[in-house]
């Protein structure tokens, strides 16, 4: 497959997610959005990869290693993104606790 | 290298010693011990001495540079932690926990300044960010900064995932995340790398606190507690802008003509909104917040020119602007009031403290002699080579800070007394202060003596 639709899927995916995080108002729902931002990333580094690695055997490199680097990004993304998950959902929490809302139109008493 | 490997380390050191040890004074010894021991092995090797040498090539290089940044960031940290450590105990009973997320941060901003890959771009960025969240919600109780944390996480990550699109699409054409690499010659490759690289300025700029992605500085610096605020406010942004100097020199040079006015942009935008905004501010902690945009809006000077004046004014923008505003916020820490009348005749009853924080503010502002000057006018040379307009912009945006400023300074020395309770400074707090206030002097006197250190 052509790297286009693959470029596509994941700019469209990418997008829904930031439309997302600027118009919902669920704390929960635009921690999701950003997730779907960074799987959008990972689906596109995948396919980068995969499109370096062909690239790289068509120039007639047998035993390349060309597009793994790629992959291996997308391992640190999973575990950066679980990283900020936990501190994430703590933070939501402690917010709930405090206010017994996760909406973020709580989010107003720092305008004075 | 050395030091980024023990200051991991002795995050790891400092949660442990929470158990174990439990009088605050010891932990934050302890902390003090780890950064002196950090400063020290970078100082080592900036001379070439090295307690472990480990392959780094293509990952991390600490070259001259990188390390004598390294050196005023922890100086700074150092600093910071003796001024305000105590400070900390008051927001939980958590200091070790505080203390063991400073290392981790410190950890991350040695690998900013030095990076090679955006591999550990982003890594960097993600180990300052993540801790600060928590650090920013560390007054659990108090609603306010609940809801910093929690706008800073949302907009934080937000950026993270902007910045990470950025990196993929430069993956994309180049094939590589290495900074040297070249786009090789896919099709497609041209548009993939330019939109990778405005997402990654548009990342950078969040990050960093350029307008227009200012406007969740003010409510996160705001909210944090104070103490946290000046950490963040000060090594953290500079550190970051070490990062965004680096990225766009190693990595985009071949595309400057297309970046630079976006640069010249975000700078002008970014200095008019804070300098003007923090005219009208009541608070003087969030004055301050506005003037840290402000001042960011200084250094994204030196991204605009990336020339060598620029590059050693950030070096002495980072010395002169962490340590002035450190001051400025370990006198805040202090008090309860964040009012500008609070500041109403200080001179008279604190005379050391006032003479320090009107020597802090000048310098802000960049009056000579002072480092503040010395830096803004290596910032205004550097972009002059450029753009006459946005030189001539960025001086009258530096008169306008002056006023700001000012107002402190006037109700410290011109203004009676409102304030009835006395504020406690003791006398080693003054002392420190004083000797920080001395160092700013004394970079606007000598800057050679730390622009130097970078061509031995």
């Amino acid at each position: 497959m052509p790297i286009n639709y693959y470029l596509f899927l994941s700019l469209a995916l990418f997008t829904i997610g930031m439309v997302g995080v600027l118009t919902r108002r669920n704390a929960i729902i635009i921690f999701m959005c950003i997730e779907l931002m960074l799987n959008a990333v990972n689906l596109l580094l995948v396919a980068f990869s995969k499109m370096h690695y062909q690239a790289a055997i068509e120039a007639g490199q047998l035993a390349t290693q060309a597009g793994v680097d790629g992959q291996l990004f997308v391992f640190f993304i999973m575990v950066v993104a679980a990283a900020e998950v936990s501190v994430g959902l703590a933070i939501i929490v402690m917010m709930y606790r405090n206010v017994h809302s996760v909406d973020i139109n709580f989010l107003n008493r720092l305008k004075h | 290298m050395n030091a980024l490997l023990v200051s991991a380390l002795w995050g790891v050191i400092m949660m442990f010693s929470g158990i174990a040890i439990k009088r605050a004074a010891t932990i934050r010894t302890i902390a003090l011990i780890g950064i002196a021991i950090l400063l020290g092995l970078n100082l080592a090797e900036l001379q070439g001495w090295q307690l472990v040498s480990i392959d780094t090539t293509g990952m991390l290089q600490f070259e001259t540079y990188s390390l004598l940044f390294n050196t005023i960031i922890l100086a700074a940290v150092l600093c910071y932690v003796m001024i305000s450590g105590s400070a900390m105990e008051k927001i939980g009973n958590n200091l070790s926990d505080y203390l063991a997320l400073l290392f981790f941060i410190i950890c991350g901003m040695l690998m900013v300044s030095a990076f090679e890959s955006l591999l550990m771009l982003f890594l960097g960025i993600e180990i300052i960010t993540i801790p600060l969240y928590i650090l920013t919600g560390s007054d659990k109780k108090n609603l306010k900064s609940n809801e910093a944390s929690l706008k800073y996480f949302l907009l934080g990550a937000f950026s993270s995932g902007i910045l990470l699109m950025g990196i993929a699409l430069v993956y994309g054409a180049r094939g590589s995340f290495a900074l040297t690499s070249v786009a090789d010659s896919i099709r497609l490759s041209s548009s993939l790398l330019v939109s990778g690289m405005l997402l990654l300025m548009i990342a950078m700029a969040f990050k960093v606190s350029a307008a227009p992605f200012h406007f969740w500085t003010p409510d996160v610096y705001d909210g944090a507690p104070t103490v946290f605020t000046s950490f963040m406010a000060t090594v953290v942004k500079v550190a970051v802008f070490a990062a965004f100097v680096r990225l766009f020199d190693r990595s985009f040079a071949l595309q400057l003509s297309t970046w630079q006015w976006w640069v010249a942009v975000l700078a002008a935008l970014t200095m008019l909104v804070g300098n003007v905004t923090a005219v009208f501010q009541q608070s003087v902690k969030r004055m301050l917040s506005y003037s840290s945009i402000a001042q960011a809006g200084f250094m994204l000077l030196a991204v605009y020119a990336m020339n060598t004046a620029a590059k050693e004014g950030l070096l002495l923008y980072a010395a002169a602007y962490s340590l002035a505003t450190i001051g400025i916020f370990a006198v805040l820490t202090r008090m309860k009031d964040y009012s500008f009348e609070a500041f109403n005749g200080m001179a008279g009853r604190y005379p050391w403290v006032a003479a320090a924080l009107a020597i802090f503010f000048l310098s802000l502002a960049g009056i000579p002699l002072t480092g503040g000057f010395l830096a803004k006018f290596y910032m205004i040379k550097a972009a002059l080579g450029m753009s006459l307009w946005l030189a001539l912009f960025a001086l009258i945006m530096a008169a306008v800070s002056v006023y700001y400023y000012f107002r402190v300074i006037q109700a410290m020395y011109f203004k009676p007394v409102t304030q009835p309770e006395p504020l406690v400074f003791d006398n080693l707090f003054t002392a420190q202060l004083l000797v920080m206030a001395l160092s700013v002097v004394v970079l606007g006197l000598f800057p050679e003596w730390l622009i130097g250190l970078l061509y031995f």
